[in-house]
């Protein structure tokens, strides 16, 4: 669907609200993933907002589209973009990662049904994308929705994430549509440096998936890929987005030692000054 | 004698007796549950035949994923499947699956809670002349720890078509346990059987046992030529069958310690984790009694016929009787 200036400003300014949430919920949590969950709110926003076939108020809805986390790490960014789009109270936010919370560290069903599934450890979410996509296959529903799933650049260092490619790849899963952060950052450094991915476009394409490169922070070309994605009939398409780790935080932009940490309370308070001025388009906000 | 309400084959302690591999059960009842439930699908790691998915396949091959040897793989898309309504079967050698995927198991479907069967043949030392690398002595110690998973390894080739007709409506994660060999047929399509009841296969003829032996699996024909000669020796045991490890019968197993205040386990896998150690801790928390285990005690496999290795690691049918008169020795 096609994404008016109106719309864009709009998806900008929730994106921006997501961000801050985030920030709130590390503060509050004391641990958990920075980096990863603010590169991904533009991407997490534009699939809630204007993508997906979903309704908050009827998560169980059988005709859904299938949104599957396989970084669960990057938790917050989906916690707080559900509760944006309505799933759950904007302040249950601050319970991530206490005790008896349904925002636990790392994505689980058993607590917070309106997910597809649990994750933590890398590598075994597109496998169950795929699952999935089979089980559309099987019962003649993959022309009446989308499987996404959104995975890190990281966890293609995992064999079982290759294992995925190349079974989607067999069975050309039209409604498969894969999502890699291409943050370039994991724990221990840059991607290249600690387990090079590169040429990383040639190595899913020899696999026999539609590949596009896109910048993960540009709305309207996000939305046209994705279009293009839905449009692609004979394959399973992957769209290797180029995110900022730390997007919109100057301070945590590109530096992977954000990948796995929260701000402390005054890294905190600059970052959501940053995040209220919408990166200095608002003005008036400036302090 | 044998337990004559469980209407067990007659045949058993003729030499002739039917011999069929236990995997055989499962391949025939995947087929059966495959055409009373369209749900049911079968996937593989490039074994169907070993491990018997070929019936299923065969009949049902747009229900069928070939997913190459790929045992990580197969489980998680497993798991997916079920996440659509799906009631997939994943079938490989028990030392890849879940030997080498067992935090994929652990996370997408025990802690996902998908309704998963995960089918580990050619499970035991029996696998024989292939060696150590592919017998799995670990399986049931690696499944039964994980919470929200049943674990369940059928004593010959029609309980386990049973089990898996059972498995396949049952609603929950589970373990179901294959032996690739030969095994002697011991109950017919009358036995009773359900998920978490053990039966006694054996039992006095007259008054109390003194000895319980406690089997689960492909050992229970040799357990029951060991009851039968011990009961020739004057000593009256009673053979239960456990083929569900887990979830366990707490209270079939405490009744047997109270009559017989001896117990023997027995079971082809490491003494550690398995079967036994599930009974002890049974026993140990409602009702404490001297238990002689028969399983591998701390080793890994080697070449050799199934019967060769059986007795060389110790869980033969004078294995077993040599634990029985053990037992019987320790009771206070």
């Amino acid at each position: 669907m096609f994404l008016t200036e109106q719309k864009i400003f709009e998806l900008e300014r929730k994106a921006n609200d997501i961000r801050m949430s985030i920030i709130e919920m590390l503060v509050e949590a004391g641990s958990g993933h920075t980096a990863g969950p603010l590169g991904m709110a533009d991407i997490f926003t534009l699939l809630y907002f204007h993508v997906l076939k979903h309704d908050p108020k009827n998560p169980t809805w059988e005709e859904r589209d299938k949104l599957v986390l396989s970084n669960g790490h990057i938790a917050p960014v989906l916690y707080a973009t559900m509760a944006h789009a309505g799933y759950l109270p904007i302040e249950e936010l601050k319970t991530l990662r206490k005790f008896g919370t349904r925002l636990q560290g790392h994505p689980h069903r058993e607590y917070l049904p309106y997910i597809e599934n649990s994750s933590g450890p890398l590598g075994s979410g597109l496998s169950q994308a795929v699952g999935m996509a089979l089980a559309d296959r099987m019962d003649q529903k993959d022309k009446e929705r989308f499987i996404y799933c959104l995975m890190s650049d990281g966890e293609l260092d995992e064999g079982n994430t290759w294992e995925a490619i190349m079974l989607a790849g067999k069975h050309k899963l039209r409604n498969l549509i894969a999502i890699v952060d291409r943050n370039n950052i994991q724990i221990e450094g840059f991607t290249e440096d600690v387990m090079p991915l590169e040429p990383l476009q040639s190595k899913w394409r020899s696999f026999n998936w539609h590949v596009i490169e896109v910048n993960g922070h540009d709305f309207r070309y996000l939305n046209e890929v994705i279009e293009e994605a839905q449009a692609i009939y004979e394959k399973p398409t992957v769209i290797i987005a180029h995110t900022i780790p730390g997007k919109g935080v100057k301070e945590f932009e590109r530096n992977y030692k954000w990948h796995g940490k929260p701000p402390n309370k005054e890294e905190a308070k600059k970052a959501l000054d940053e995040l209220r001025t919408l990166g200095g388009k608002i003005k008036s906000e400036h302090r | 004698m044998l337990n004559p309400h469980l209407k067990l084959n007659p045949k058993i302690f003729n030499d002739d007796v039917e011999q069929t591999p236990i995997r055989k059960g499962f391949g025939q009842g995947l087929l059966l549950a495959g055409e009373e439930d369209k749900n049911v699908v079968g996937l593989c790691a490039d074994l169907t035949e070993s491990t018997q998915m070929h019936l299923f396949a065969e009949k049902f091959p747009d229900r069928f994923i070939q997913m190459g040897v790929a045992e990580q793989n197969m489980v998680t898309v497993a798991s997916g499947l079920s996440a659509m309504g799906k009631i997939p079967f994943c079938s490989s050698y028990a030392m890849f699956s879940p030997g080498r995927n067992w935090e994929q198991i652990r996370t997408t479907i025990a802690y996902n809670d998908r309704k998963v069967i995960i089918v580990g043949s050619h499970a035991g030392i029996s696998v024989g002349p292939d060696g150590g690398t592919h017998q799995a002595l670990e399986d049931i110690a690696l499944m039964r720890v994980l919470p929200n998973m049943d674990v369940i390894s059928p004593c010959d080739a029609i309980e386990a078509k049973k089990t898996t007709i059972a498995l396949a409506k049952s609603g929950k994660p589970a373990y179901l346990r294959l032996v690739r060999e030969k095994t002697p047929i011991i109950t017919t399509e009358e036995t009773p059987f359900e998920i978490g009841k053990n039966e006694f296969f054996w039992i006095p003829d007259v008054g109390l046992a003194q000895v319980g032996i406690i089997v689960t699996g492909g050992l229970m024909h040799r357990a029951l030529r060991a009851a039968k000669e011990l009961e020739g020796e004057g000593i009256k045991t009673k053979v239960m069958n456990i083929a569900s490890i887990k979830p366990i019968d707490v209270e079939a197993v405490v009744a047997l310690a109270k009559e017989c205040k001896a117990i023997v386990t027995v079971e082809e896998h490491q003494i550690a984790g398995g079967m036994g150690s599930a009974v002890s801790e049974v026993l140990a928390e409602h009702f404490p009694v001297p238990i002689e285990f028969v399983g591998v005690r701390d080793l890994f496999g080697q070449s050799g016929t199934p019967d060769e290795l059986i007795e060389h690691y110790g869980m033969g049918k004078d294995s077993i009787k040599e634990a029985a008169r053990k037992v019987l020795k320790r009771k206070v």
